[in-house]
């Protein structure tokens, strides 16, 4: 007996498949990344979204969450914002569409759009997995990005901003980046609503350090209550690379943001921290998968969230380290301060070793503000409310501080403690 | 300045009584001492008396110049004036100690009615307060507590006291876990606070801290009740014959 394998499509997915096709020989690209293009939708079509009984998408049932896609309406005007830190190089992505005249001194840039043109983007426009359904949406639909290419020992010393601001509408965009040997920079990947209206956002960064590359790399997502944001990071790490990678979700109304990480250097160095802060009838799922697939190679990951109103919240955190990938040393945790009694956090820690001499743990807590914390503020003299305030900012604080630079520190605090102003 | 009478107090989470009928008399400019053996309640008073929530008072009443504070959250107690130098200070990790001292003094000041400090003024007093203490520039950059010895810990106590100028201090056995030159420190900076206008409870297991924190009046507290006050010979008496006599007397 044969399944019936195109069930009849939600809302959501039709409006997909319609958008698709009212931008048939709009989007731009060559022959190569056209049949691309196809191929993902196709694929889009006959797998429909994901269901919680799709295990990477257990707590995140984007079949019955994504109720509705917004047209992909015409580019509106929009500004670019004050970088987040002073003195950044601000490439600006506008409601999809790249500046193309930006610079960067030292670096090599291509708006993304170009590299749809004349196929070269064509290779990386793929889904990584049969359940890699953001990689199908934005290998459908992206229109452009950035790519960058920071030269081998090149050290560029001020951040580079990636800022994408959008107004409603749908906007797929992509920013593939290489840092060249020993190389050394800060990126900040902002994405941003700048009007009321629902957005449909996916976007896919590719980063791949090469030998000894050293890369701090920020993505701070403050998208609109009716928004919907579909992130993914691929990341690459080569032979002693670094990279510290920060993640904080602050927006949004339904929010996957995956990060797919492979280790693939001896003596590299994963440092991932993620700061989530939710509030209202949000939900944000953070999913991590991770190889180290080579020995000696380490990693940490913290992640911390803040749970306000009826927010939900998801972590799932899998660590795989290879059977050869001896002296493995991997730590994760996740700690979640629940402030509301109709919010809710999952997290889901997996680990699946291969090798026999590897350090390796996680840990996972769920708690309420510490009641003699509170008591101790409190008692010199500091009101309930701000003293809760000042808990909920520490815990989060304490893990943006490892950031060291003082201009990025200061300048996240900022977006942290203004978010919880409005919503504690 | 401060009258306890007749006061019951239970743990809100077992309902354990913990204080039994217990009244106390501290007068202004007063520096009274509360001895007593483990478990007889000590800090436990000194919790109900700053406010904390896990405590009940089912009886009696607490009266602060005059007016009753059992309605009062800690804050508000703070902002008052009382202040509890605790025990065992808690390490707040991802608070600030300086940030914290600001928005405490900051905080009480406007509860009170007053302008809040400058920046500058906020600098000049913390430096001032904590060269008298000895307390070193690096420990006021760390976060609250976090990584400080126990003597740092109750000499951050005390800074936090010269700052706020609390008008009833109480101190939790200040004196535990301080080797004699932290002592010292210590007891200077209490005794540099004393005032007609302010009143200090310390509470303590041993006679060693009164003899640089000199008592007006001691108390053994037994069982959650006064059995005994007198003067400071009282604590010397302790010091020598231990608890055993004055309990027996009292039972």
């Amino acid at each position: 007996m044969n399944m019936q394998t195109t069930t009849r499509l939600t809302a959501a997915e039709t409006a997909l498949v319609e958008a698709f096709a009212s931008q048939i020989g709009e989007l731009p690209g060559n022959g190569a990344v056209i049949g691309t293009r196809d191929r993902l939708l196709d694929d889009l079509k006959k797998a429909g979204l994901p269901t919680r009984r799709i295990e990477a998408w257990h707590y995140t049932d984007l079949k019955t969450l994504l109720r509705m896609v917004p047209e992909a309406v015409p580019a509106s005007v929009i500004d670019p914002v004050a970088a987040l830190v002073e003195g950044s190089s601000v490439l600006s992505v506008l409601q999809g569409a790249a500046d193309a005249r930006a610079t960067v001194e030292g670096v090599q840039i291509e708006a993304f759009k170009e590299k749809l043109a004349d196929g070269s983007a064509a290779a990386g426009l793929t889904a990584l997995d049969k359940d890699d359904v953001i990689g199908r949406i934005n290998g459908s639909f992206v229109r452009d990005g950035f790519a960058l290419a920071i030269p081998a020992n090149a050290e560029i010393e001020e951040p580079i901003e990636l800022q994408a601001l959008h107004a409603a509408g749908q906007v797929h965009t992509r920013f593939p980046a290489s840092f060249g040997a020993a190389s050394k920079a800060t990126i900040v990947e902002r994405h941003q609503s700048v009007a009321d209206g629902a957005a449909l956002v996916s976007s896919i960064s590719d980063i791949a350090l090469e030998d000894g590359a050293d890369v701090t790399w920020i993505i701070l997502q403050r998208q609109g209550a009716a928004d919907t944001h579909l992130g993914q990071i691929r990341v690459n790490l080569g032979k002693d690379a670094k990279l510290r990678l920060f993640v904080v979700n602050a927006g949004g109304k339904l929010v996957r943001q995956e990060l797919r990480i492979a280790v693939e250097g001896e003596g590299a160095e994963l440092t991932l921290r993620g700061v989530n802060l939710l509030g209202g009838d949000s939900h944000t799922d953070v999913t991590l998968v991770l190889g180290h697939n080579v020995p000696h190679t380490n990693s940490t990951e913290i992640i911390r969230n803040v749970v306000f109103d009826k927010a939900s919240g998801v972590f799932q955190g899998m660590i795989r380290v290879a059977p050869d990938a001896q002296k493995t040393d991997a730590k994760m945790s996740c700690n979640t301060l629940l402030l509301s009694d109709e919010g809710g956090f999952s997290a889901k820690p997996e680990l699946e070793i291969f090798a026999d001499d590897v350090v390796c743990g996680h840990g996972a807590t769920v708690a309420d503000i510490e009641k003699s914390h509170l008591f101790y503020l409190m008692a010199r003299g500091v009101p309930e409310k701000k003293a809760r305030a000042m808990l909920v900012n520490a815990f989060v604080a304490e893990i943006v501080e490892e950031l060291e630079d003082e201009k990025l520190v200061e300048a996240l605090e900022g977006v942290i403690s203004a978010w919880l102003e409005k919503h504690a | 300045m401060l009258e306890i009478k007749n006061l019951h107090a239970r743990i809100a989470e077992d309902g354990t009584e913990i204080i039994r009928g217990l009244n106390l008399t501290v007068k202004a400019g007063e520096i009274a001492a509360i001895m007593g053996p483990n478990g007889s309640g000590k800090s436990t008073l000194s919790y109900i008396l700053s406010g904390r929530e896990d405590y009940e008072v089912t009886e009696g009443d607490i009266l602060y110049n005059g007016e009753s504070i059992l309605e009062l959250d800690p804050a508000e107690r703070a902002s008052k004036g009382i202040f509890l130098a605790f025990q065992y200070p808690l390490e707040i990790p991802g608070v600030a100690t300086m940030q914290f001292l600001k928005v405490a003094m900051n905080e009480q000041r406007k509860a009170r009615g007053e302008a809040e400090l400058t920046t500058p003024d906020f600098i000049r007093r913390v430096k001032e307060a904590a060269e008298k203490l000895k307390i070193d520039q690096a420990m006021l950059r760390r976060p609250l507590n976090v990584g400080f010895s126990g003597g740092e810990k109750k000499r951050a106590e005390i800074l936090q006291m010269a700052l706020l100028e609390p008008k009833l201090c109480i101190l939790d056995e200040t004196d535990s876990g301080l080797d004699i030159d932290a002592l010292k420190i210590v007891a200077d900076g209490v005794n540099a606070l004393k005032s007609p206008d302010r009143a200090v409870i310390v509470i303590t297991h041993y006679q060693r801290l009164l003899e640089y924190i000199v008592p007006d009046s001691v108390h053994v507290l037994y069982k959650g009740q006064i059995i005994r006050s007198g003067d400071k010979s009282l604590a010397l008496q302790l010091e020598e014959n231990g608890y055993a006599d004055i309990i027996g007397e009292a039972a």
